[in-house]
């Protein structure tokens, strides 16, 4: 497999944003239901939870699960 | 229909006679997986009462941990969501080894010689991005662990699920995801030491 232009600029954008306090994926999951909250009621969760928010920047598969979170939520709304 | 607060979901789930609890519940968690999943995935009406039975047994062992900072509703509701995704992503990648998604070159290291040709591209330019994909390609050989270039290589180049890639590698998504913050965090600090800013780096692969 190849990486293109785009994947290796995703991977240096990855390295720079790094910071030495991000919380891993157990600690992101705890706090998902009320940062999906936060962002239904139109509350700023970026700023209430700013480790979660950064979080769901980098990992692919816990934005995957906040997003169908929040699908679910609106229907249920 | 009343809507049950946190404490009287507890108490119902929790009390001598769960059943009505359990079917509003349960009815709760499929219309919220079928509303997320349906459209977007490949599953089907079967599969979503699955997810939703899987889930109702994890949420009912979970019950203690439920801290009432969200509706119990959005809390129950996020566990059905990573059961059903935990499960979509294992049928995904079902057929893919590690090792499938590692770079067909000479050095198994080599995870930026993945690079494409650049085209177009004037002499200096071509320079300019040789000189750094040798840099970070000498970083990531010298600066991280052999399970940190795998890991790497599978889900920033490869693309694959985190989740995936842990269970291939016998750990779990959370030490996975520290694993590869210690090599993003060993690989920022060793090209800072070396003068580069990110801003370099970056107009360098904005070239085409």
């Amino acid at each position: 497999m190849k990486l293109d232009q785009m994947q290796l600029k995703r991977i240096v954008h990855a390295i720079a944003s790094t910071h030495p306090h991000e919380i891993g994926c157990d600690d992101c999951f705890e706090q998902l239901d009320t940062f999906a909250e936060l962002v239904l009621v139109g509350k700023s969760a970026a700023e209430a939870l700013p480790l979660v928010h950064d979080h769901l920047l980098r990992c692919h598969d816990c934005r995957e699960e906040f997003e169908a979170l929040l699908e679910a939520l609106r229907t249920l709304a | 229909m009343h809507d049950y607060t946190n404490a009287e979901w507890l108490a119902a789930l929790r009390g001598a006679d769960p059943d009505a609890a359990l079917h509003r519940l349960r009815a709760h968690l499929v219309r919220g997986l079928r509303q997320a999943l349906i459209q977007k995935y490949d599953v089907t009406e079967a599969d979503v009462e699955d997810f939703a039975q899987e889930a109702l047994v994890k949420i009912l062992n979970a019950l203690s941990s439920f801290r009432g900072e969200s509706r119990f509703t959005t809390w129950a509701q996020k566990i059905a969501v990573r059961t059903a995704l935990t499960e979509l992503r294992r049928r995904r990648w079902r057929d893919v080894n590690l090792h499938d998604l590692m770079p067909s070159v000479e050095h198994e290291d080599d995870i930026l010689g993945m690079l494409a040709p650049p085209t177009a591209l004037s002499p200096e330019q071509h320079t300019a991005q040789n000189q750094a994909r040798a840099l970070l390609q000498h970083l990531i050989a010298n600066k991280l662990t052999e399970r940190q270039r795998l890991a790497m290589s599978a889900v920033m180049g490869g693309g694959m699920s985190l989740e995936e890639v842990a269970r291939r590698m016998d750990t779990n998504r959370n030490a996975l995801y520290k694993l590869l913050h210690d090599a993003r965090l060993r690989l920022k600090i060793a090209l800072i030491e070396r003068g580069f800013t990110f801003q370099e780096l970056l107009s360098i692969f904005e070239q085409e």
